[in-house]
């Protein structure tokens, strides 16, 4: 069965920098940007567990299934 | 996956909110919209009442009725709401100091009266908003700026406090036990009768700081290490059981509730609760 792959975006407006994200990711596919938000610095490990989207006190994270032709890599 | 189900049903103009980067607050709001979500509610048909306090700046974020009000005395606004118009599901927010400082005597006669309002007690063992003054609930030898030698009042258990009073529906979570808690708010905004849900949130900033817990990972790890199921924790010691705190649903049994009572036994017993309800929506101009 082919792997499934995820997309994530946070929303820079509304993060804060706290770190729940980074912290709580089983992971550790997120980190903190230079300008203190969190990034998604390996995508390609996230697992869909969602854990970063329920413990962001802040809704600035999202986590979306990447569907589609599954050929491509 | 879900942030857009939260989000649709917040007031993004209104955001970013005010809580500290981290805080627990923010991660029970997101727990409370799922959790209404799934029951299907329409926001319209949802009056969210909260006190003053970090945790009752809840209600400016959320796109449902809502109402700010003065501190202590959400309970009673949510109860006034319910009573004049009780097609509302009414559901109150509040802060440790909120609801059992200030706001005791109006917790307590809630729970007693039996209305079907939804509690939500945000504890995170701190006076937040006001500089980190002790409350009802923190725990023995904590430091606040108002206990710098360490709290030595024993504090309350609001579980056991809600039951004494007679609350039908009596659970606690934490704000780190996502999305289990979701469903347990779930079911107390299902129950009919007045249900409260403590949630154990925290306040890196307030409490932590002065308590070696500074940062939110500190205070998330410090919950997962104290937070366990109530079945767990019956099978452990005295001793064991000192520093730990049960989480999960300690009493759901059906009760009556308030105003199906006042229609039976004042208005009229022959009548249906519902038919009441059309009556009385009718004299308001309300739409059922
Ligand atoms: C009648 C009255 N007394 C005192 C205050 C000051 N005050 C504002 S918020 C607050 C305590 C907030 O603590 P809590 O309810 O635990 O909520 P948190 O901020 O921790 O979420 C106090 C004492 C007030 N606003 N009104
Ligand atoms: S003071 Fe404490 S409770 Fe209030 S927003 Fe900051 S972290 Fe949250």
């Amino acid at each position: 069965m082919q792997k499934k792959r995820f997309m994530i975006t946070v929303d820079e407006r509304l993060c804060k920098g706290c770190e729940n994200c980074i912290n709580q990711c089983p992971k550790k596919v997120l980190e903190l940007s230079a300008k203190l938000k969190a990034y998604p610095a390996r995508q390609e490990d996230c697992i869909g567990c969602l854990r970063c989207e329920y413990i962001c006190p802040d809704f600035a994270i999202t986590v979306t299934e990447i569907k589609g032709d599954s050929n491509e890599n | 996956m879900k942030t857009e189900i939260v989000l649709s049903y917040l007031r993004k103009d209104k955001l970013p909110h005010i809580w500290c980067p981290g805080c627990g607050h923010g991660i029970i709001l997101g727990s409370m919209m799922r959790a209404v979500h799934k029951t299907g509610w329409k926001k319209d048909d949802i009056a969210l009442v909260s006190g003053i306090g970090c945790s009752s700046r809840t209600p400016g974020y959320v796109d449902f009725n809502t109402l700010h009000t003065t501190h202590g005395r959400s309970l009673a606004f949510a109860a006034g709401i319910k009573f004049s118009n009780p097609r509302l599901n009414v559901i109150s927010v509040m802060g440790d100091g909120d609801a059992v400082a200030i706001g005791g005597n109006h917790f307590i006669h809630a729970a007693r009266r039996n209305l079907n309002i939804t509690a939500l007690v945000f504890n995170n063992y701190i006076y937040g908003m006001t500089g980190g003054q002790f409350s009802p609930t923190t725990p023995y030898k904590a430091i606040a700026s108002t206990t710098p030698y360490g709290n030595i009042d024993k504090n309350f258990d609001i579980p056991s406090l809600a039951i004494g009073a007679g609350a039908g529906f009596v659970a606690r979570s934490t704000a780190i036990h996502v999305p289990g808690l979701d469903d347990i708010i779930y079911q107390a905004l299902n129950y009919d009768g007045f249900s409260v849900v403590e949630i154990i949130s925290f306040c890196h900033v307030q409490y932590g700081k002065r308590n070696k817990l500074k940062t939110p990972l500190s205070m998330i790890d410090w919950l997962k290490s104290i937070a366990l199921p109530i079945a767990a924790y019956e099978k452990l010691g005295e001793e064991q059981r000192r520093d730990k705190i049960p989480i999960g649903i300690f009493k759901n049994i059906p009760t009556e509730e308030y105003s199906q009572k006042y229609i039976k036994e004042i208005i009229d017993p022959n009548k249906s609760k519902d038919s009441i309800l059309k009556d009385y929506c009718k004299a308001k101009l309300y739409d059922l």
